[in-house]
């Protein structure tokens, strides 16, 4: 099975669906020419300027002209170029995207695909770094996932591309080509809203999604060399819907809850993990349910010296793992 | 028996050159009026406690039917904002269906009372769910149009919207965009002079936003909104252009609404009641059945028999709509998502 970088996957998933089904087609800013991450490299070459379409500098046009084309028969994918400038798009995801069905009785329905990619890590400055999925995750009516892995890239975003809601695909941008994995050529598909557990063990769960999740199996290994602490790593993958079962059978097993998040902690969807295992996992626990999350600052500031002080790694997680297992 | 129409006369003419005949003119006429009548009804309807909130389109007929009567209902795409009664009876929509938005009854074709009235909707008749953000439909629209050029499909998408909208990036956004592409949309501005209570000397700077279209690389039109034919005549053009793939048209129909903006707003803040009046003398149903009457269409024994027939046709769908069922209390909690896997 051929090694592939997250980049290729996403690329990969693409070309598959734009294989598969003619009406899927790719628009935003610089797509035509691979765009800045090469996402979509050759596309334009396969299937021509209307299918991978460049589009001005408009993103709320971006995605309100996806979301026109989705009732008429086409399947677009819309790319943002960075999450950060999605904001300009917010009212076309929200009040509009995000309603269409609702407010419609059901009647109408919008199947685009939004990627884009998000977080920190990069030297990407207060607006190339920012984690957006909380933001979306409180919207009903839009479904929601943030990748970190090639495999699971592909997978979900073949979901996403088929699947007759909106659906927001944030792709770590820090994992784009500094994770390598085995991804089969096959067609194959991830559910939305089904979680991993990507490290099984008995003593605290730590639920986490995005980079977070590469930095928590380190730090999982770390406290088992040294402390002999056993942590079950769950990378929920979808964060909405999101897998509460999963989340809520670990702590049950582990009677520990540790959320890890890159965002800034206050609101962040972290939180709403941590309400849900307080409320519903209550009998299980046998310590405090515990957040590690960036603070409160605008995520994240240029300088390397600043972004490390402020981005959770694999030591603070460490650190968090350490004083939860003393409870 | 010796008719006006022995005689000709420029309406005669246009009405001829637009290849209507009397029994569309009538039917212009009488779509106009059950567009009045259905918003002055719902006005009343909201002040004797039925309803929590209207929005009229009284004054803005011409525009509305006008246009509207340019498109084939069912094939042809419409981006409505809440203005738009006289769009949407136009297109298809009965008095009922306005209605049930309006009582907010569970059967409400346009939303199941979800969304405030006169938020128009209907897939058969290609009339898309519309939200309340002002301008949000105009990208739709052109995503809509670039949807029919790539497959190939001779649709015309029309986006609806105020003067108010012209301030929001959206339409920009989407003027720009269709004229990049040459796309089959028709962005109708229906001018009345105020974003709410904000005259249009705060809104721009230009007397005639028509004229930003250039800067897009289409034509923009401006028409007397008040004279049916005059805008018929406009938009046919129009969507003949966008047909044949010769791109967009921005057409702005200057017009008033001679009621206040919506039933929680009092215009008397903003307007004085000497330009209203003024408007009010250029009624463009009144316009129209004088013109309809000069050419012999349509004389007062004709203009009587519909006014009778849209009174109780409407009263006929107040009537049913009021006692139409009441949503089920937990179906608020449906369709926030498609379930299963196909749309």
């Amino acid at each position: 099975m051929p090694e592939k970088t997250m980049i290729e996957a996403v690329r990969d998933a693409m070309l598959d669906e734009m294989k598969r089904d003619e009406r899927v087609i790719v628009m935003g800013e610089d797509v035509g020419g691979g765009g800045v991450f090469r996402a979509t490299e050759g596309l334009r070459d396969q299937f021509g300027e209307d299918r991978v379409m460049d589009t001005p500098l408009a993103e709320a046009c971006i995605v309100g002209s996806a979301i026109g084309a989705s009732l008429n028969g086409i399947v677009p994918i819309a790319e943002l170029q960075f999450a950060d400038f999605s904001h300009p798009a917010f009212d076309q995801i929200v009040s509009e995207a995000a309603r269409l069905h609702y407010r419609s009785n059901g009647t109408w329905n919008c199947p685009i695909t939004i990627r884009s990619p998000y977080g920190a890590g990069i030297h990407g400055g207060p607006y190339h770094s920012q984690s957006v999925e909380a933001f979306y995750a409180h919207v009903p009516g839009l479904k929601v996932i943030c990748v970190a892995t090639p495999y699971d890239a592909k997978g979900l975003l073949k979901s996403a591309i088929r699947d007759p809601n909106p659906v927001i695909v944030l792709e770590h941008k820090k994992a784009y080509r500094s994770i390598k994995q085995e991804v089969p050529d096959e067609d194959y598909t991830i559910p939305i809203g089904v979680a991993e557990v990507k490290r099984e063990g008995m003593d605290i769960s730590l639920i986490t999604y995005g980079m977070m999740m590469h930095h928590s199996l380190k730090a999982a290994e770390t406290v088992q060399q040294e402390d002999g602490i056993s942590v079950e790593v769950i990378d929920l993958r979808s964060i909405s819907p999101w897998d509460k079962a999963c989340v809520l059978a670990s702590v049950k097993k582990t009677g520990k809850a540790l959320v890890v998040y890159e965002d800034n902690i206050t609101g962040g969807f972290g939180a709403e993990v941590a309400a849900t295992i307080a409320q519903d996992g209550f009998d299980s626990l046998d310590g405090p349910v515990t957040r590690l999350a960036s603070p409160d600052v605008p995520i994240s500031p240029y300088s390397g010296i600043l972004e490390d002080y402020v981005l959770p790694n694999p030591e603070k997680i460490a650190a968090a793992i350490r004083k939860l297992a003393g409870y | 028996m010796p008719s006006k129409a022995a005689t000709a006369t420029p309406g005669r003419e246009l009405a001829g050159s637009l290849g209507l005949t009397d029994a569309q003119l009538t039917d212009i006429y009488y779509k106009m009026l059950l567009s009045r009548t259905v918003s002055a009804r719902m006005r009343l309807l909201q002040r004797m406690g039925k309803g929590s909130i209207t929005y009229s389109a009284e004054g803005h007929e011409a525009a509305q039917v006008g246009t509207a009567f340019a498109l084939r209902p069912g094939t042809d795409w419409l981006y409505t904002y809440y203005r738009d009664a006289g769009v949407a009876i136009t297109i298809g929509m009965t008095p009922y269906d306005i209605l049930m938005a309006f009582f907010a009854r569970r059967d409400d074709p346009n939303s199941g009372g979800r969304n405030m009235p006169n938020h128009f909707s209907s897939k058969e008749l290609r009339i898309v769910s519309q939200g309340a953000p002002v301008a949000t439909q105009v990208p739709q629209a052109t995503g809509t149009a670039l949807a029919s050029k790539l497959r190939g499909l001779d649709e015309v998408s029309v986006a609806y919207f105020g003067d108010g909208a012209t301030s929001v990036g959206d339409v920009h956004e989407s003027m720009n965009f269709a004229g990049i592409h040459d796309l089959p949309v028709i962005f109708v501005c229906e001018f009345n002079g105020y974003a709410i209570s904000v005259a249009w000397r705060n809104q721009a700077a230009i007397e005639n936003v028509a004229v930003r279209a250039k800067g897009y690389g289409f034509p923009g039109v401006t028409v007397d909104g008040n004279d049916v034919l005059a805008v018929y005549a406009a938009m046919k053009e129009a969507v003949e252009r966008a047909r044949k793939g010769d791109g967009p048209t921005f057409l702005e129909a200057k017009t008033y609404r001679i009621v206040a903006h919506s039933s929680d707003d009092d215009d008397r803040r903003y307007r004085t009641r000497e330009e209203v009046e003024k408007w009010a003398k250029r009624d463009p149903i009144a316009a129209f059945a004088a013109k309809l009457d000069d050419i012999g269409v349509l004389e007062e024994a004709g203009r009587i028999e519909i006014e009778k027939r849209v009174d109780s046709e409407v009263e006929e769908a107040i009537e049913r709509a009021e006692a139409a069922p009441q949503p089920d209390p937990e179906s608020a909690l449906d369709h926030v998502l498609v379930q299963g896997k196909d749309s």
